[in-house]
């Protein structure tokens, strides 16, 4: 087929301005971070996070809003965003667990942990409960060996833990309102 | 029995750590008064240089030297670049290693007044605390303390009516290993990924945004006030041995009394484990221990004597790392311990370079088999290969080398555990097999809400 330039039909380029998705105050947080750095994209793990605090996790649109913000291409941060452990490119629970899973937590049975967690909530690493309150995760060592095993949830630490308590620390959060309601 | 002088843990409080007047009037920020007012730079250096500090981090290399690096320039040199920086790695993720949490969580205004210095010494004049992303408590502490001192003016603009200025920020970091190493983590402060960069240039010379830089570890930190308001040969006279100061050592895994302790440098291992850390849990008994977190190699018991400090530690082939012994008793299995260290190690590779990134995967997949049963007799030269393949000088950091200490180590002292594994098809300490199983399961399909 004959191909002419002339004849075709005009693309059409849509261009969002992402930067709207993104709230007032967020954006202000991510500015004051670019104050203390040399270059925009410097801030662009602490935006992340700010934009993870506010949201729970990192959405595509919010991934671009970012990279706008900052000026820097989209697939940069997204490398930035994947490399990491703590920022979430997927939608989590309410709660995200990390089970410590590292060499103090396995000598003394995160294991049994594990399998508490897993029995209870009916969900393994990587997955988030039917009513998405709990998304279940490893962790690499959280610094808690002297009293392993040990977990996170929120910004809470989770201490000496055992397939006991464990199920009464995510009953005692399953019962408490969503924050987002 | 002599008192033990423990200067990086006296003014601990983890309930409620000492504001900034509490503090000073404990006798807080003397070190900081007297080096600004006091000493110039050289006068600093020079006396850190005597006090033989080692880096705290793992590396032990001495402060002194890695500071004497640093370019320094006139007031008026047109050369002198805009910014020098300094930089707390409170970056803290080795397995079995808890000691700057409790720095930081504990007395964070101590790693304030310690990085006045280190920036008064290098001139640099910003700073940030790399902070791991989980210690929020920490996080929380150290903003509260940052603030108090800019208050007053012990940070900021001409501190203490000097003419030195500085300012100081906390940096969360949002997870990964590999940002301890120091120019990973530079690249991570610069909001990349946190790959390893080649070296040369020294952070010394071109660190972060291309400025001179010097990364130190917290506990390294924390003594220089000490060292600076008590001098070098006290500082010296604090450890029997030919390494200074005291060390923060730790104790995990099945040990009657978990926990961390501020000893003179060079006290034994078996002072450690049977005096501070109570002996072995009952009904456990003492197989070997890692001396310094997850990337040291395994010692005996014979080791028990051993002094831990940095030339004992590695006479007797291992490492003194960050001295946090990790203990393995009678009834974990080595094979599931190194397995589970190398699974680590797999998982925060940064996949930069081929030995690393290839290497841990296979030795984990390889240990695998063998934990499970069905391990060949080929498997350990496997493994002896992959030890040689991710060795010094074949990979673009230090992270495969740490991989290889404890499997390597457990080859030689553990070698009839990986045999009997592979004879009998089955590993004889799994009670709880199918948990073990299920969570091998769970981990190869991979959890993937981080991407």
């Amino acid at each position: 087929m004959e191909y002419n330039v002339n004849t075709m039909p005009p693309i059409n380029i849509v261009t969002i301005d992402y930067k709207q998705y993104l709230s007032v105050s967020e954006i202000s947080s991510i500015e004051h971070e670019v104050s203390i750095m040399e270059t925009r994209e410097a801030a662009g793990i602490e935006a992340l996070r700010i934009v993870q605090e506010q949201r729970g996790w990192v959405s595509d649109e919010s991934l671009y809003a970012i990279a706008d913000l900052l000026n820097m291409p989209e697939a940069e941060l997204e490398g930035v965003a994947t490399f990491y452990n703590l920022i979430y490119r997927q939608e989590v629970g309410q709660f995200v667990i990390h089970l410590c899973d590292s060499i103090a937590c396995h000598l003394t049975g995160y294991q049994q942990i594990y399998q508490a967690i897993n029995t209870h909530l009916g969900i393994g690493y990587g997955q988030t409960t039917g009513d998405k309150k709990f998304t279940f995760l490893s962790n690499v060592c959280l610094g808690g060996c002297d009293k392993a095993p040990t977990m996170i949830i929120g910004k809470q630490h989770y201490q000496q833990l055992t397939p006991e308590n464990v199920i009464d620390i995510l009953n005692d959060l399953a019962s408490q309102e969503s924050e987002h309601d | 029995m002599i008192e033990i002088i423990r200067p990086l843990t006296q003014l601990v409080n983890l309930q409620s750590p000492l504001s900034l007047n509490d503090y000073i009037s404990e006798g807080g920020y003397q070190g900081a008064s007297k080096a600004l007012h006091d000493y110039s730079p050289k006068q600093v250096l020079d006396l850190v240089g005597d006090s033989g500090l080692k880096g705290r981090g793992g590396a032990g290399f001495p402060t002194g030297m890695k500071w004497s690096c640093v370019p320094m320039f006139e007031a008026d040199d047109d050369n002198a670049p805009a910014f020098k920086y300094l930089v707390a790695n409170a970056d803290e993720m080795e397995p079995g290693t808890f000691k700057d949490r409790y720095l930081l969580e504990g007395a964070p205004h101590q790693l304030v007044e310690a990085m006045i210095i280190a920036a008064y010494t290098i001139a640099a004049n910003r700073g940030y605390i790399f902070l791991r992303g989980e210690y929020h408590l920490a996080g929380k502490r150290l903003q509260q303390a940052i603030n108090e001192a800019y208050q007053q003016n012990w940070l900021g603009k001409n501190i203490q009516g000097t003419n030195f200025s500085f300012d100081l920020y906390v940096h969360t970091s949002a997870g990964r290993y590999i940002c301890g190493e120091e120019t990973a983590l530079i690249n991570a402060l610069e909001g990349r990924r946190a790959n390893p960069r080649a070296k040369p240039p020294f952070p010394q010379i071109s660190g972060l945004f291309g400025q001179p830089t010097v990364v130190n570890n917290v506990e390294t930190l924390c003594n220089l006030p000490h060292i600076v308001k008590q001098g070098a040969d006290w500082f010296k006279a604090l450890s029997p041995n030919s390494d200074s100061g005291t060390k923060i050592y730790a104790a995990c895994g099945r040990v009657k009394s978990p926990g961390l302790w501020e000893l003179p440098m060079g006290t034994t291992i078996r002072e450690i484990l049977y005096q501070h850390a109570g002996g072995m849990a009952g009904g456990f008994k003492l197989r070997g221990l890692l001396p310094g977190g997850a990337s040291t190699d395994f010692l005996l018991p014979e080791h028990l004597d051993t002094p831990m400090d940095f030339d004992s530690i590695a006479k007797v082939g291992s490492r003194l790392g960050t001295g946090g012994l990790i203990v393995l008793d009678d009834k974990n299995c080595p094979v599931a311990m190194v397995l589970n260290l190398m699974r680590f190690f797999a998982q925060e590779s940064c996949g930069f370079c081929t030995p690393c990134r290839d290497g841990t995967p296979w030795a984990v997949e390889v240990l695998t088999r063998i934990e499970q049963g069905t391990g060949r007799k080929e498997d350990l030269d496997t493994l002896y290969n992959l030890c040689d393949f991710m060795w010094l000088g074949k990979t673009h950091c230090a992270l495969a080398p740490g991989a290889v200490e404890p499997l390597k180590s457990a080859l030689r002292y553990f070698s009839d555990e990986f045999e009997q594994h592979i004879d009998n098809g089955c590993c004889s300490y799994q009670q709880d097999n199918i948990v073990n199983k299920s969570l091998t399961l769970q981990s190869s399909q991979g959890g993937a809400v981080h991407g």
